[in-house]
């Protein structure tokens, strides 16, 4: 790879995987959508048409109409938002909170690794869902307390993986080195450790908001979520639900938007995984 | 082997406590009480009446005293009373020995979770090794791209298409409860095939997320397997390429799937609350969504309780499968 950056070869590699170019436009995508929102939905997401009720998808309609004669196309793009707002605020939460726990048990050991440790433990094996269902029920749905408890729920994965990267590289050469400086722990943990963690952290984060963004919907499907009349992927679903039998329209679209998402930011991170991945560069050359 | 469970069992306990414990504080502590529930729907009821509910409930203790009181009585395998208006004990409701066998909840949501398992690892296996052994074939690409599709895939919304699709288009599936209001009344077989058709979506759904995860460890697995120096030196031997693949590489791949069958029982368990809800299936997802609702906090306590012993003793299988199929962890 001659002289080129780890940047640059990372460009390099990430270019040159199809999947993971297709999973970042789709991601790209997600982002104009919510961005854009306002200007591009044909119709106000909440205006209710008593005339237009559960229309088949037409000229004029694109996606048809929901039980209350609003636009489905316009609530889905409104649904963008949700997703994007869900997916990206409760991996947020779940990562800090990895990082910090894992770097301290990582580098400190000891007990307080130990008592970490054992409490990763105790919360993979809650059923999660049943937990977060719980709260979210006895708290009140509402978007924020969705993002606060699929992000407090979540962060074990990220835990282990940044402890596992400060075991190995706090007995790095260089590490010794900055301590023996008498550099602060502050400054190791932060300035030399975790600068070299971030790689599979940032895979994870990916994939976690893949996982956010099925969590939430699944969670508005249920009644729990993000609540009407504002629109999400999850709770036009529950619609479609309810109108099973004649309106296939209703149900099939948001669930497709849920489904590309998905698919998107799994496609992101693995991607980013493989480009980084130094054990595979050395397999593409031959 | 038999030291090594009681001592994996005897184990359990504090991370049961544990897990106790923080379930405990956060559901009593969460903002609102259950008498909320009961004003909400009777908003005549005097703020006399709704102390003397709490008093009842035990509510008014101290919340270290009312975890300890839950406690003591876990020890009897006692989950404590419901707060619904029947009062029913919660174990009732979770197992009630009045109901024949198949009709219990716990049965009910275990049987499909055994079930759907099942299908995961007939399915995903053979798919797993077969993409392996034929990497970058069209078969591997359409494998590959079946499983990250079916990654994506929200299993609600698999669930509502096979009801569209199966269930009224077709009109071949049932797509609610698990039998028909005519089943008192068919043969044996006839009541046999009636429940098969009723549980063949809810399975299929719950299968499907974990059948895609499986299948591509699977692939990876085998991946790694067939390179080491081991089959290398089998194949120069001329050994048959089934009986390389099959005896020296598969078994030896085999071994991290164990170790997933253990980690995917939390998931298969928080999924039975929407595949529940969704085909109408009378189980412990269903109970638990009712319990939550009401804020019934002995038979949400107790149900969260079921479902982690359930997810230990999955991961302790998990490991004694591990130690039956490894000659090497057995020796240790």
């Amino acid at each position: 790879m001659g002289n080129y950056s780890p940047t640059k070869i990372f460009w390099q590699r990430f270019k040159h995987n199809k999947l993971a170019v297709g999973g970042a436009f789709i991601v790209l995508c997600l982002f104009i959508v919510a961005f854009l929102a306002p200007f591009l939905s044909p119709y106000n997401p909440n205006e209710i048409d008593r005339k237009q009720i559960l229309e088949s998808p037409s000229i004029e309609h694109p996606l048809g109409t929901d039980e209350l004669g609003r636009d489905l196309l316009s609530r889905m793009i409104s649904g963008a938002r949700i997703s994007l707002l869900v997916g990206f605020v409760a991996v947020g939460i779940a990562t800090i909170i990895g990082m910090i726990l894992g770097a301290f048990s990582g580098y400190y050991g000891g007990w307080p690794e130990r008592i970490i440790m054992r409490f990763i433990d105790i919360m993979l094996s809650i059923p999660t869902f049943f937990l977060i269902l719980a709260v979210i029920a006895f708290i009140g749905p509402s978007i924020w307390n969705i993002m606060i408890v699929i992000g407090v729920t979540s962060w074990m994965g990220v835990a282990r993986l940044v402890r596992a990267e400060f075991l190995s590289i706090k007995e790095r050469e260089y590490v010794l080195a900055a301590k023996a400086m008498g550099a602060s722990d502050l400054r190791i943990i932060f300035r030399h450790i975790m600068i070299n963690s971030l790689a599979p952290v940032l895979v994870s984060a990916v994939l976690g908001v893949a996982s956010a963004v099925l969590v939430e919907s699944a969670l508005s499907f249920l009644g729990i979520g993000v609540q009407p009349p504002t629109p999400s992927w999850g709770n036009i679903l529950t619609s479609g639900k309810d109108n099973i039998e004649i309106a296939w329209w209703l149900s099939v679209f948001p669930g497709l938007a849920i489904l590309i998402t998905v698919l998107g930011y799994n496609l992101l991170g693995e991607g980013i995984r493989d480009a980084v991945d130094p054990r595979l560069w050395d397999a593409e050359k031959k | 082997m038999v030291s090594y469970i009681i001592k994996r069992l005897l184990e359990m306990i504090p991370t049961l406590f544990g897990i106790t414990l923080l379930s405990f504080f956060i559901i009593h502590l969460a903002p609102g009480k259950p008498t909320d529930v009961l004003t909400e729907m009777n908003p005549k009821i005097t703020p006399e009446a709704r102390e003397r509910l709490e008093k009842l409930y035990g509510l008014d203790k101290p919340i270290v005293e009312q975890y300890w009181v839950w406690l003591k009585r876990i020890v009897y395998l006692d989950f404590g009373v419901s707060f619904s208006t029947d009062r029913r004990p919660v174990i009732e409701k979770i197992w009630d020995t009045k109901q024949p066998f198949m009709e219990r909840r716990l049965f009910i949501t275990f049987m499909i979770n055994v079930l759907s398992m099942f299908v995961i690892f007939l399915v995903a296996i053979p798919i797993g090794v077969s993409s392996a052994t034929h990497q970058y074939s069209l078969y591997d690409k359409i494998t590959t791209t079946f499983v990250f599709v079916g990654f994506a895939t929200p299993a609600f919304w698999l669930a509502l298409l096979l009801m569209i699709f199966f269930g009224i288009y077709l009109d071949w599936l049932p797509i609610s409860g698990l039998k028909s209001m005519d089943y008192e009344s068919l043969s044996l077989f006839g009541k046999s095939w009636d429940r098969t058709r009723h549980l063949i979506l809810p399975v299929f759904v719950s299968a499907f997320g974990g059948l895609a995860g499986l299948s591509r460890f699977m692939r990876s697995s085998m991946l790694e397997v067939i390179r080491q120096d081991y089959v290398t030196v089998a194949r120069a031997k001329g050994i048959y390429e089934s009986s390389v693949i099959y005896k020296h590489a598969f078994r030896n791949a085999l071994l991290p799937i164990i170790t997933l069958l253990g980690l995917s029982i939390p998931g298969l368990i928080g999924g039975s609350v929407i595949f529940e809800n969704i085909f109408s299936i009378p189980g412990m997802g269903q109970l638990f969504y009712m319990s939550v609702m009401m804020r019934d906090y002995p038979l949400v306590m107790g149900i969260l309780t079921i479902g982690a012993i359930l997810t230990l003793l999955g991961n302790l299988l998990a490991d004694i499968g591990y130690m039956v199929t490894d000659p090497r962890i057995r020796a240790q």
